[in-house]
């Protein structure tokens, strides 16, 4: 227990903990959007992008003559990932048939010029391995100050406007219908998840951050079938396995990002296991409605008869 | 004279490279109920879809209840059924969310309060009212359709636009679905119906437009169906409301009829 106690007060927990907190968080809720979407990749396709962000950032505070120069990493990251989900996005209104391969044009993009710049700037691929896979361990106050604004603005929008959000990726067709703002609320979408990948960053690293995003709501699927409950439990999940998974590492040096994520597969797992269990106590009713048809069907009795040789 | 609920002219659509429409023309008064009619690829749902403001007409213009398509429209006055639910989505949800989204409209982007009784309400008027916790995914195909009617009457529209409210419905939920439209009529809602054919609405519609090759080739009185029809040898690809369901499902090519599933598990 005071082992608990001295992990609590230690500041470089405390911030590294309150980032997880607020990333489990607001993560899923995005991710409920995604997948609603069928986007569930979009994630993954945007952390690519965020690391040519990074590189870029570190290019231009090299240059500067930036102490340290990867000062500009993250806010580099937030733009480019904003601007690489918008085009997603602009593609996807476009052209459906080409989403998928302008997504997948974006991955290995990201990836090559990330590489490539960091190169350019005076740093080695190495350098990027803490965006890649986390470093919760070396957030600093100005990180844990952005991150909090960032996951403040994450919540108020994808809770605030949720019914919109909802009816758009619901149904785009009757939200037009129904005189929506339809392109500003998809880019909201876009923009939500281009900001929850750069706050994601820190925690799991860019690889991993789809996984946050979605294995939540994932598991949250399993227990109910509202999109509200959905949305809560898989935020309520996203909290659990960020903090446990971080405080687990204050003890074992693993990796965070990957504790975390491995954990969430795991809720899942058990959950997945434990589903036909739960289903099978729910009150075995008939599921037919009880309405009459119009079709006349002889008696059971006769129709054997008919058929016993 | 007063403002028609739908006023469109001269309208062309192209979709790709195919020019659905061509100059089509359609008035709808206050307190009418028209039914869009035509043959599958006639261009009914591409006219529906361009007056509610889905598809953008490439010439012409549509005005809806004296506002020409745009923000300007008084969108929660208008309620608009689609064909079919789209692919269902990645997130499971319920009945009564569904209908909810029906509450927004314009700028409003948030659920008022009381919005669970008002979808209730709404799913009652479908006959739904017990399955509002339910997963859309969980209700058959006709139920999700009396979803999404529940979801255009939430906002209680002046003007309802229908895209084949009643395909895949059974008969007796198409009675009480023509029996709610007779009543909603009766306060004086507008209908626009996209239907193939005029069956449990027949009493209802005051009006019947034909479309043909994407152009206006009637607009008066419902028209009586095309002599052959009832002919022996006609061949029907379509369900016949007047029929039984059973040997609709055979016309179509399903042999797991209602009946032969009887006779199979009457077997020893």
């Amino acid at each position: 227990m005071s082992e608990i106690t001295y992990m609590l007060t230690d500041p470089l927990m405390q911030r590294a903990l309150l980032a997880a907190l607020l990333v489990g968080a607001a993560a899923p809720v995005v991710g409920t959007y995604l997948v609603q979407r069928r986007l569930a990749l979009l994630g993954d396709g945007i952390g690519h992008v965020a690391l040519t962000g990074v590189a870029l950032g570190w290019l231009i505070g090299s240059a500067m003559g930036l102490v340290p120069n990867d000062v500009l990493a993250v806010p580099g990251a937030v733009v480019t990932a904003v601007i690489g989900s918008v085009l997603i996005e602009v593609v996807r209104r476009r052209g459906r048939t080409s989403g998928d391969l302008a997504l997948a044009i974006m991955f290995y993009g990201g990836i090559a010029g990330g590489v490539l710049i960091i190169g350019i700037a005076g740093g080695s691929s190495g350098s990027l391995m803490a965006y890649l896979f986390g470093s919760i361990s070396t957030v600093t106050t100005t990180d844990l100050v952005l991150t909090v604004i960032l996951c403040a603005l994450i919540l108020a929008v994808g809770v605030g406007l949720r019914a919109a959000l909802f009816s758009v990726s619901h149904d785009e067709e009757f939200a037009i219908s129904s005189g929506l703002p339809v392109w500003a609320l998809n880019m909201a979408v876009a923009v939500l998840a281009a900001l929850t990948v750069t706050v994601a960053m820190r925690v799991v690293g860019l690889l991993l951050v789809s996984a946050l995003m979605i294995v939540p709501v994932a598991i949250g699927q399993l227990v109910t079938h509202s999109f509200r409950r959905t949305m809560a439990v898989g935020s309520v999940i996203g909290v659990l396995v960020c903090v446990v998974g971080l405080s687990v590492t204050y003890w074992y040096p693993v990796s965070p990002g990957a504790l975390i994520v491995v954990l969430a597969i795991a809720v899942y797992a058990v959950v997945a296991g434990l589903h036909p269990l739960l289903a099978r106590r729910r009150p075995a009713g008939d599921p037919h409605p009880d309405i009459p048809d119009d079709v006349e069907v002889a008696p059971r009795a006769s129709a054997r008869g008919d058929c016993t040789p | 004279m007063t403002t028609p609920a739908i006023d469109a002219r001269g309208v062309h659509v192209h979709l790709g490279a195919s020019h659905v429409l061509r100059g089509v023309d359609l008035r709808v008064e206050p307190g009418e109920v028209v039914a869009l009619l035509g043959a599958n690829g006639s261009g009914k749902s591409t006219l529906v879809r361009t007056v509610v403001g889905v598809l953008e007409p490439s010439r012409g213009e549509v005005n809806l209840l004296g506002h020409r398509l745009g923000n300007d429209v008084p969108w929660q006055r208008i309620g608009y059924v689609p064909q079919r639910i789209s692919a269902a989505a990645g997130v499971p949800s319920t009945a009564s969310e569904v209908v909810a989204s029906g509450l927004l409209h314009g700028r409003r982007l948030s659920l008022p309060r009381g919005w669970r009784t008002l979808a209730r309400e709404a799913l009652d008027q479908v006959g739904l009212a017990d399955r509002a916790g339910d997963a859309i995914g969980q209700l058959s195909g006709g139920q999700q359709q009396r979803v999404l009617i529940a979801r255009a009457l939430v906002r209680r529209p002046e003007l309802l636009v229908l895209d084949e409210p009643v395909a895949g419905v059974d008969r007796p939920s198409q009675e009480a679905f023509a029996a709610t439209m007779t009543r909603l009529v009766d306060d004086g809602l507008t209908v626009l119906v996209v239907l193939h054919e005029l069956g449990e609405l027949a009493d209802l519609i005051t009006r019947a437009v034909v479309l043909r090759h994407g152009q206006v080739v009637h607009d008066g009185a419902p028209p009586r169906p095309h002599a052959s029809h009832d002919a022996a040898e006609h061949e029907h690809l379509h369900p016949h409301t007047s029929e039984l369901p059973a040997l609709d499902a055979r016309h179509v090519g399903l042999s797991d009829g209602p009946l032969d599933a009887g006779d199979r598990e009457a077997r020893p």
